[in-house]
C-alpha cells in the first residue's frame, strides 16, 4: 500500500469515526421524533364536539412524538424511542375507595356506556411550551357516578400502569412509580373533565397515555395522568407526584396561571409548540369564565 | 517551511471542526428540521455546545499535564473563542427570539430567574477574556493576562450551575458536566502545588 493511499484511507476512517460517534452521542441535536406509530391506532366515532377551542390544533406528529412520559425515559421522545413493548389491551381498570361499587373493571366495562365526544382543548404545560389538541372522549363525572362515590369522597385519586416491562424508564427512580395524580371532587366533576381515549380522530397513541387517560384543560399537563389503571375515592387529600418531588415548585392544583411564576422560571407567556413566537399565558389557560368559581376566595398564589 | 503548512493544515481542520455545529443548526433552521419546540431546540443545542467548548479550552492544560501533549496549546485561543461564539449565538436566541426583545421581560428574567442571572454572567465575563484574546492584548497587559483570563474557571463554574438550576427533575447530564469540570480543575491545582513545591 502506498503512502498516499494510506493517509487517504485513515483520513477517512477518523472522518466517518468522528461523524459517528458526534451522532452516538447526539452532539448534533436530539434526532427531532417525526410520530412513531408503536402500536395500531383506530378510527373512532365521536358523537358530537362540545367546549371547543376556536385554534387550529398542533401539528398531529409534534403532539405525538413531544411528549413528556417519564415512564419511558425523561426526554421528550423517550416514549416513541422505548415504547414498543407497550401493550395498551387487554386494560383494566381497580375502581376504589369511597365509593358504592367498587371493583375491578375491564377497559370495554369502563367505555361501553360512554358516547363519545370530541373536544378541543388548549394543553399548557408547566415548562412553558402549549398545544391545541382535538381530543375525543367523555366527561370523567359520567364515569364516576355510576361507582356511586359516597358522601366522605372528597378527592379523586389517579394512577398510571407501573409495569418496568413495559414501561422502561420505571427501572430508575426518577419518581416513586406509580405515578400518582388527584383531582378535588368538585374539580373531578366539572362538565370540562375529561377522560380521553383517542385524539385526532382516533384512539391514544402510547406516546398520549394509552388507553385512557385524564384531560384537565385549566391545570398544567402533568395533572392529566396518563394510562389509567387506578381510580380510588378518599376522603383524604391524595399524594401526587409532582407535589410530592418539589412541593415548593408544583402545587396539588396546579392551576394554569400567568401570575404565579414557577420559583425558576415565569409562567406569564407560552410557547405554543410548532411556532417561533412566544404569547401570553390566560388565567386558568382561557377557562377562567367556567372553573374560576371553584377557586372562589382561595389565595391562589398560595394554593398554586 | 513544511512544519508551517502542516500546522496551517491542522488550525484549518480544527476550524472547520468546530463550525460544523453551527453549520449543522443552520441546515436544521433552514429546513424547519428543529423539531416540535424550535426555539427551545436552538436554546439548548446552543448551550450544549458553549458549555463543550468550555471545557475543551480548561482540558488543554491538563492534556498537557497528563499526557504530555503540547499541541493542543497552540489552538487554545481559538477554541476559546469559539466557545464565545457559541454562547454569542446562544445568547442572541435567548434575547431576540425567545424574549423577542422585550425589554422589561428581559430585565426581569436576568434578575428574577436565577439560572438566567447566572447565565448571564457567565456570559458578561466571556467578553473581557474575548477581547483580549489578541497577541496585542496579551502583550500589552503582560502579568495580568494571565490572571485576567483565569476567570475562565469561573464562567465554567457558572455555566455548570445554570445548567443544574434550569433542569426540571433529571440533573444527569449537568452532573456529568460538573464531574468533568471538577477532574479537569483538580489536575491543574494537583499540578500548580506540584510545581509550587
Ligand atoms: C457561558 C455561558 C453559558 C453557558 C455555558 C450556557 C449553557 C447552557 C446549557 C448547557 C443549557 C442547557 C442545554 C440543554 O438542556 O441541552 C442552557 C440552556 C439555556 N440557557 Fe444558557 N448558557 C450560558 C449563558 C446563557 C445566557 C447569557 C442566557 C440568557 C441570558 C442563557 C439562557 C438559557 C436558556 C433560556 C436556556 C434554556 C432553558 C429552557 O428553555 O430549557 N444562557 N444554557
Amino acid at each position: 500500500m502506498n503512502r498516499r493511499r494510506f493517509i487517504a484511507g485513515m483520513t477517512a476512517a477518523g472522518l466517518t469515526g468522528t461523524a459517528s460517534a458526534f451522532s452516538f452521542f447526539g452532539l448534533f441535536g436530539d434526532d427531532e421524533p417525526t410520530a412513531v406509530e408503536l402500536y395500531p391506532r383506530r378510527p373512532l366515532k365521536a358523537s358530537r364536539r362540545a367546549f371547543s377551542v376556536d385554534e387550529s390544533p398542533t401539528d398531529e406528529a409534534d403532539a405525538i412524538g413531544y411528549t413528556n412520559f417519564y415512564e419511558f425515559g425523561t426526554e421528550k421522545g423517550d416514549a416513541q424511542r422505548y415504547g414498543e413493548r407497550f401493550k395498551p389491551e387487554p386494560w383494566r381498570l381497580t375502581i376504589d375507595g369511597e365509593c358504592e361499587r367498587p371493583g375491578d373493571y375491564t377497559l370495554e366495562d369502563i367505555l361501553k356506556p360512554h358516547p363519545l365526544e370530541e373536544r378541543i382543548y388548549r394543553l399548557r404545560c408547566v415548562e412553558t411550551w402549549s398545544m391545541v389538541i382535538p381530543w375525543v372522549g367523555f366527561p370523567l363525572a359520567d364515569l364516576l357516578k355510576r361507582f356511586a362515590p359516597t358522601s366522605r369522597a372528597k378527592y379523586v385519586a389517579f394512577e398510571t400502569l407501573y409495569d418496568p416491562e413495559q414501561m422502561p424508564g420505571q427501572r430508575r427512580a426518577v419518581v416513586e412509580w406509580p405515578y400518582r395524580e388527584g383531582l378535588r371532587m368538585d374539580e373531578a366533576m366539572h362538565p370540562l373533565t375529561l377522560i380521553a381515549v383517542g385524539m385526532y380522530g382516533e384512539t391514544l397513541p402510547v406516546q398520549n397515555g394509552a388507553p385512557l387517560r385524564l384531560v384537565v384543560p385549566w391545570k398544567y399537563g402533568f395533572k392529566s395522568i396518563k394510562s389509567i389503571v387506578r381510580i380510588h375515592f378518599s376522603e383524604k387529600l391524595p399524594v401526587t407526584t409532582w407535589n410530592q418531588l418539589q412541593p415548593d415548585e408544583y402545587g396539588f392544583y396546579a392551576n394554569v396561571n400567568p401570575a404565579v411564576d414557577h420559583p425558576r422560571w415565569s409562567q406569564a407567556r407560552e410557547r405554543p409548540v410548532g411556532g417561533w413566537r412566544r404569547r401570553d399565558t390566560l388565567p386558568f389557560n382561557g377557562y377562567a369564565e367556567e372553573v374560576a368559581h371553584l377557586y372562589h376566595g382561595m389565595d391562589l398564589a398560595k394554593y398554586f | 517551511m513544511k512544519r508551517l503548512s502542516l500546522d496551517r493544515g491542522a488550525w484549518l481542520a480544527i476550524f472547520v471542526l468546530a463550525l460544523v455545529p453551527a453549520a449543522w443548526l443552520l441546515r436544521d433552521a433552514l429546513y424547519s428540521a428543529l423539531g416540535p419546540n424550535p426555539v427551545e431546540a436552538l436554546s439548548h443545542r446552543t448551550g450544549d455546545w458553549t458549555l463543550r467548548f468550555l471545557m475543551l479550552v480548561l482540558a488543554i492544560t491538563p492534556m498537557r499535564v497528563l499526557f504530555g501533549w503540547s499541541w493542543p496549546v497552540r489552538y487554545r485561543r481559538m477554541i476559546g473563542l469559539f466557545a464565545f461564539f457559541y454562547a454569542t449565538l446562544h445568547f442572541l436566541t435567548w434575547l431576540v427570539i425567545d424574549e423577542g426583545l422585550l425589554w422589561d421581560a428581559i430585565v426581569e428574567d436576568i434578575y428574577k430567574r436565577p439560572f438566567i442571572t447566572v447565565g448571564f454572567l457567565a456570559y458578561l465575563l466571556l467578553i473581557p477574556l474575548a477581547a483580549t484574546s489578541s497577541r496585542m492584548a496579551m502583550r500589552r497587559l503582560g502579568r495580568r493576562w494571565k490572571t485576567l483570563h483565569r476567570l475562565v474557571y469561573l464562567v465554567a463554574v457558572l455555566g455548570v450551575i445554570h445548567y443544574l438550576w434550569l433542569v426540571k427533575l433529571d440533573v444527569r447530564e449537568p452532573l456529568i458536566y460538573a464531574v468533568i469540570l471538577l477532574f479537569l480543575l483538580l489536575v491543574r491545582l494537583w499540578y500548580s502545588m506540584k510545581r509550587g513545591r
